[in-house]
């Protein structure tokens, strides 16, 4: 009792419903559409409306831009019902100051785009199709993480 | 059902799977940047049971569903998409961690935060868009 305490002091149970409900969600992607949800495409993706650039233009963009974008808007829609009829409707807010909310995304967008995949694409469709490098990716970026975190708890506050 | 049918319920059946997703973010509470961090801290180890537990379903639908269905309820081929190890990949992973370790926050629960109240995620979605926007105007 006491290690899950430790180890998960504001409980264990809803990460690992949590993280069940998110895996069926891809997973049923992937059976009704065939497709592998992860997140991070849909943002170079839906540049491609707006750039002309050869490489936002590319096939995989173009063909994939209209079904990630509904993909996200399920996204928006499913945590608006668990906060309307789970959470009490009272609105999520975070004490991180705005420009560290936009350093921070600044590099996690440059680096997921140019890595191909994010804690979703490489996280969770890439080890769930049991991609060493994928798995590669992880440790990678879980150790950036871990060490950029903890600095910044040292020095930022 | 016509093609254009097998569209609309694509696009329904995407929606959907989204919803699970957005609705499993937020249940297990990875839309709190705090959480996220509390874990790359080292002080809450539940981000491990999310990931463990969305890992193990998708592995059961990718390895299995294709065995048993020739494809998918509403298309003709399953997709594939294979991951590469090269020095991009290593690099952008490595940058993508020094962002996520900065912000606690990552591409999925940018969006979805939207969708529980939590407007100042605004922020990391702008810098996510941002960074995507250079790395597409960097490649040759």
């Amino acid at each position: 009792m006491n290690i899950i305490l430790s180890l998960f002091p504001l409980g264990w149970q809803h990460y690992l419903l949590g993280g069940l409900l998110i895996g069926s969600g891809a997973g049923l992607l992937f059976v009704l559409t065939g497709r592998i949800g992860g997140m991070s495409t849909v943002f170079s993706s839906s540049w491609s409306y707006l750039v002309q650039r050869t490489f936002f233009q590319q096939q995989r963009f173009v063909e994939s831009r209209r079904w990630r974008l509904v993909y996200a808007l399920g996204l928006i829609l499913g945590a608006l019902l668990w906060w309307l009829g789970f959470a009490g409707g009272r609105a999520e807010a975070t004490a991180l100051p705005a420009w560290q909310l936009l350093v921070g995304g600044f590099f996690v967008g440059y680096g997921a785009r140019l890595g191909n995949g994010c804690t979703s694409g490489h996280g969770i469709c890439g080890l769930g199709s049991l991609q060493l490098p994928s798995l590669l990716a992880v440790l990678t970026f879980m150790a950036t993480a871990f060490l950029t975190a903890n600095l910044a708890a040292r020095w930022l506050s | 059902m016509s093609e254009q049918r097998h569209a609309l319920a694509r696009a329904l059946a995407t929606l959907v799977a989204g919803m699970l997703f957005g609705f499993g973010l937020s249940l297990s509470t990875m839309i709190r940047p705090e959480v996220v961090l509390s874990f790359l801290r080292l002080s809450d180890f539940g981000l491990l049971l999310v990931m463990g537990g969305a890992v193990l379903v998708v592995l059961i639908a990718y390895k299995l569903v294709p065995r048993v269905l020739a494809q998918p309820l509403l298309d003709n081929h399953f997709h594939q998409h294979m991951s590469i190890w090269d020095r991009d990949t290593a690099v952008g992973a490595a940058l993508f961690g020094v962002g996520w370790g900065l912000c606690g926050v990552c591409p999925g629960p940018a969006i979805a935060g939207l969708g529980a109240g939590n407007l100042s995620l605004l922020w990391a979605l702008a810098g996510i868009a941002l960074g995507a926007l250079l790395q597409g105007l960097r490649v040759k």
